[in-house]
C-alpha cells in the first residue's frame, strides 16, 4: 500500500529534456570516413589490430545495403551526424564522482546516479555521448578478479580477455548497423566474473546523448566464466532535439558453463533517436542467460536479443518489451538459436501501442538438427487501447530437429477491454487512472524485475503517456 | 428498518427507458431505494436486471433514451461512471472482469482513496475493516496479492465483490447476483455478510434468483422486474412464492398490472 504514494508523484516533463552547453574536448567533422575512422582510433592509441578491424567493418558497412524490411530508416542521414563527440580527453574515464565537469555531474546527478550507486550497485559507469566519463566499482568484487571498466580501458588493460570475444559473438558483418558500430564504436562496458565469482547485485551503467546530432556507438561486452553470475542493468536518455540522433549499440554477452547472466535494459531515448542495436549472446552448457528489455523511447528502434544456446541443457530467456506512443516504431523481439541438445528458451513479448504509435513483435526461433530435446516457449501479448496504433508480429520458426522438440507459440492482441476500463471506474477511478492500471498490470511482468526507481520511473512515463491520451 | 432515521437518503429512478445495440431493454423502470433498507430484484433470465444495474452504474454500452436516476439531489444520469462511485454508487458485478498485474490490495486501496475525501483516508481502518471482512467472507487474506479477478473461482469473484463492496462503504450498493455459483456454506457466509452490513447509512439492491441467500439477507421488499419493467412488488414471502411457482403467472399478471407501483410496500 505503501507504494501507492509514490506513484502520486507529480508529474516531471521535463526530467530528462534538459541540455547541458556543447563543450567538448574533442569532436570529429560531421559525417564519416577512412580518416575520422583513424582519427578517432589514434585518439584512443589503439593497437593496430583494432584499427584495422575498424576499416574492414567500415567497408562492410559502405557495401551494406540498408536492410529491405522493417521500419522506415529512409530519414537517416549518415552524413548529418556526428561520430564521436567527447566532453573529456580519451581515457580521461574519472573514478571519482567530484572529479566531473560540473555540467556533467549535474546531468548524471538529475538523472539519479551516483545516488544508485550508493543506495544499490555494486558497480556505475557512465557514458556521455562518446566518451566514458565515470566508472567505478565496488571493491570488495573488484578483489574478486571481477572486471567493470568501459570498452576503450578493457582494450588497453585486459586486452587478452577482450580480443578473445571481440566480434566473436556479433561479427561486424551480421548487420548494416554492427558494421557501422564495429567501424566508430566508443566507450560501453565491459564486464568480466572469474569462475564461481557472484557478482550479486548488479553493475549498472548509463548512457546519455547529450549533443545535437550527435551518435552514440558504444561496445559492451559482458563474460561470466564457468559458474559466475552477472547482472548488468543499463540505462538511456537523451533530450529533445528537433535534429534526430542515432544509437547503434552492440552488445555481445557470453555465459561460459554454469554460468548466469541477467542483462537488463530501460531504453527511455527521446523520441528523435533512431535505436539500432544489436545484441546477442552465447549460452553454453547448463547456463543461463536472461535479456529483459524494455523499450518506452526512441523514434525507431530496431533491436531483437538473441540466444545462442551453444552447450547441452542452456537455457535463454527473453523478455521484450515495447511501449509505442505518437510518433514513435519499436520493432523489437527476440531470437532463439537452438543448437545443442536438451535447450530451452522462453520468450515473452509484451507491447503497448497508444496514439498512433506502432510496435512490432519480430521473433525468430531455430532449432538446428542435433538439437534433441529441446524446448521453446514463446508468447506475444499486444495491447492496443486505441484504434489509431497498430501492432503486428513476425514469428519465424526454422526447425530442423523434431525428437523430443516441444513449441509453443501464443500471441494475443487486445483491446484494453471497454468491460476493464467500466469495472475499475465503476470503483471511482476516473478514465484514465484506470487505464494506466491496466497498462502497469500489463507491464506488470517487466517492472516487477526492475530495481525501485526504474519502475517508478517506468510509471511516470505511462501516466505522462496518458495523460495526453485521454481527455 | 424500512424507515431510516432522517437525513435519509434516496435513490430514486423514474420510468427509465434504455436500450443496448439498439434494442430496448428497459421499458420504463420506477424504483426507490432508501438508505436502511435492503431490497430484492428478481425476475427471468433476460428480464434486464443486469441491464438496470449497469445503467444506473454509467456502462457506456447501454443508452439511457428517457426516464431519471436521482441519488439525493443528484442527477445520476449526467455523470460518468467514476463520479457516480464518488457519489455513493456500488456495483457488484454479475461477471466480475479480470484484469492481469494489478493485485486486489491495490486495485482496492486506490479505489478506496478514490472515493472519499482525503482527510477520510484512514489506512488504519481500512486494514482493520478489510481483515475482518475477509475473515467473515472465508477468504485467505492471501488473496489480496492475487490479480484482480484473475484465476479466482467463480464463487472467489463473488466473495470478491462484496469484500470489495464491504471495505468501500458505499451508500448505495447494488449486487448482481452475489450469490450465484457459490456453494451453500458460502451462500451463507456472503448472505450473512450482507446482512450485517446493512445500515442506517447505506441501501442495498441484491439482484438474484434464489430465495436461499434472502434468508440471510433478510430484504424488506421484493421487486420482480419482468421484459423491462418492475411488473410485480411484494413482501420477502414473494421470494418463496416465487422459488415455488416460477415467473409464468407473474408475466401473465405483469400486463394488467402497474409497473412497480401496484407494491403494498412502496412508498413515497
Ligand atoms: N450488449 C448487449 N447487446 C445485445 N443485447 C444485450 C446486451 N446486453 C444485454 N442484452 C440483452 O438484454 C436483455 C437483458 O439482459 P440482462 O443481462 O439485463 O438480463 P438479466 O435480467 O440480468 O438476466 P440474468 O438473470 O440471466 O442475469 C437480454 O435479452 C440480453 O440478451
Ligand atoms: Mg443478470
Amino acid at each position: 500500500m505503501a507504494q501507492n504514494a509514490a506513484e502520486i508523484t507529480p508529474l516531471d516533463y521535463t526530467r530528462y529534456d534538459f541540455k547541458d552547453p556543447e563543450t567538448y574536448k574533442v569532436r570529429t567533422p560531421k559525417g564519416l570516413s577512412r580518416d575520422i575512422i583513424r582519427q578517432i582510433s589514434a585518439l584512443k592509441h589503439e593497437p593496430a589490430w583494432m584499427l584495422d578491424y575498424r576499416l574492414r567493418a567500415y567497408e562492410h558497412f559502405l557495401e551494406r545495403p540498408m536492410p529491405d524490411w522493417g521500419p522506415d530508416l529512409s530519414d537517416l542521414d549518415f552524413d548529418a551526424y556526428t561520430f564521436y563527440a567527447n566532453p573529456l580527453a580519451e581515457g580521461d574515464t574519472k573514478k571519482r564522482w567530484e572529479d566531473l565537469p560540473a555540467d556533467i555531474k549535474n546531468t548524471f546527478d538529475r538523472l539519479g546516479i551516483p545516488k544508485a550507486e550508493r543506495d544499490y550497485f555494486a558497480g556505475v559507469g557512465a557514458q556521455y555521448d562518446s566518451g566514458t566519463v565515470y566508472h567505478k566499482i565496488r571493491e570488495d568484487l573488484s578483489k574478486k578478479g571481477v572486471i567493470f571498466c568501459d570498452t576503450d580501458t578493457a582494450l588497453r588493460e585486459h586486452s587478452d580477455i577482450l580480443r578473445k570475444y571481440f566480434g566473436k559473438i556479433v561479427p561486424y558483418n551480421d548487420n548494416k548497423f554492427s558494421a557501422l558500430n564495429s567501424a566508430v564504436w566508443s566507450g560501453g562496458s565491459f564486464v568480466y566474473s572469474p569462475p564461481g565469482v557472484d557478482a550479486g547485485i548488479p553493475l549498472q551503467a548509463s548512457f546519455r546523448i547529450n549533443a545535437k546530432a550527435v551518435g552514440q556507438f558504444e561496445r559492451t561486452l559482458i563474460i561470466a566464466d564457468k559458474g559466475a553470475k552477472v547482472h548488468y542493468i543499463e540505462g538511456c536518455t537523451a533530450p529533445i532535439y528537433s535534429e534526430n540522433s542515432l544509437h547503434a549499440a552492440v552488445v555481445e554477452v557470453i555465459a561460459e558453463a554454469d554460468a548466469r547472466i541477467r542483462y537488463t535494459t530501460v531504453q527511455n531515448w527521446s523520441k528523435n533517436v533512431y535505436n539500432l542495436v544489436t545484441k546477442r549472446a552465447h549460452a553454453y552448457e547448463n547456463s543461463l542467460v536472461e535479456w529483459v528489455d524494455g523499450n518506452m523511447g526512441s523514434k525507431v528502434t530496431m533491436k531483437y536479443p538473441s540466444v545462442y544456446l551453444k552447450g547441452r541443457g542452456a537455457r535463454g530467456d527473453m523478455l521484450s518489451v515495447a511501449f509505442a506512443s505518437e510518433g514513435q516504431i519499436i520493432d523489437s523481439g527476440a531470437k532463439a538459436v537452438h543448437s545443442a541438445p536438451d535447450t530451452s528458451s522462453k520468450i515473452i513479448g509484451k507491447s503497448i501501442a497508444i496514439r498512433g504509435g506502432r510496435t512490432s513483435y519480430r521473433g525468430l526461433l531455430h532449432i538446428a538438427r542435433g538439437a534433441t530435446g529441446s524446448k521453446s516457449a514463446v508468447r506475444c501479448d499486444a495491447l492496443l487501447p486505441d484504434a489509431v496504433s497498430r501492432s503486428d508480429t513476425y514469428p519465424y520458426n526454422e526447425v530442423h530437429e523434431y525428437e523430443d522438440v516441444t513449441i509453443s507459440h501464443e500471441a494475443v492482441v487486445g483491446k484494453i477491454g471497454e468491460e476493464q476500463i467500466f469495472y475499475l471506474m465503476s470503483r471511482g477511478l476516473n478514465e484514465s487512472d484506470a487505464i494506466h492500471l491496466i497498462l502497469m498490470g500489463f507491464l506488470a511482468e517487466f517492472a516487477k524485475e526492475l530495481p525501485v526507481d526504474y519502475a517508478l520511473e517506468l510509471n511516470r512515463l505511462i501516466q505522462m503517456e496518458m495523460t495526453g491520451a485521454v481527455g | 428498518m424500512t424507515q431510516s432515521e432522517s437525513p435519509g437518503h434516496t435513490l430514486i429512478v423514474k420510468d427509465l427507458h434504455a436500450t443496448v445495440g439498439g434494442k430496448e431493454i428497459l421499458k420504463g423502470v420506477n424504483l426507490t431505494l432508501k438508505t436502511g433498507e435492503l431490497v430484492a430484484l428478481m425476475g427471468p433470465n433476460g428480464s434486464g436486471k443486469s441491464t438496470l444495474a449497469y445503467a444506473l452504474a454509467g456502462h457506456p454500452k447501454y443508452t439511457i433514451t428517457s426516464g431519471e436516476a436521482h441519488l439525493d439531489g443528484i442527477d445520476l444520469l449526467k455523470l460518468s461512471p467514476d463520479k457516480r462511485a464518488r457519489a455513493g454508487l456500488f456495483l457488484g458485478f454479475q461477471y466480475p472482469v479480470e484484469v492481469s498485474g494489478v493485485s486486489l490490495s491495490k486495485f482496492l486501496w486506490t479505489s478506496f482513496t478514490q472515493t472519499r475525501k482525503a482527510e477520510d483516508v484512514d489506512t488504519d481502518l481500512f486494514q482493520q475493516n478489510l481483515d475482518q471482512h475477509l475473515s467473515s467472507l472465508g477468504l485467505d487474506p492471501a488473496f489480496m496479492k492475487r490479480p484482480l479477478n484473475e484465476g479466482l473461482s467463480g464463487g472467489e469473484k463473488k466473495r470478491t465483490e462484496v469484500l470489495q463492496m464491504a471495505t468501500l462503504d458505499p451508500r448505495f450498493a447494488i449486487l448482481d447476483e452475489p450469490d450465484s455459483g457459490l456453494d451453500i456454506d458460502a451462500v451463507k457466509q456472503v448472505g450473512e455478510t450482507v446482512q450485517k452490513l446493512r445500515s442506517p447509512t447505506r441501501g442495498m439492491l441484491v439482484i438474484t434468483h434464489y430465495q436461499r441467500i434472502l434468508k440471510y439477507a433478510r430484504p424488506d421488499r421484493v421487486y420482480v422486474m419482468v421484459d423491462g419493467m418492475v411488473a410485480l412488488s411484494g413482501g420477502r414471502e414473494l421470494a418463496e412464492e416465487l422459488e415455488s411457482k416460477g415467473y409464468d403467472w407473474v408475466k401473465v399478471g405483469a400486463a394488467s398490472s402497474k409497473p412497480g407501483t401496484a407494491s403494498p410496500a412502496s412508498h413515497a
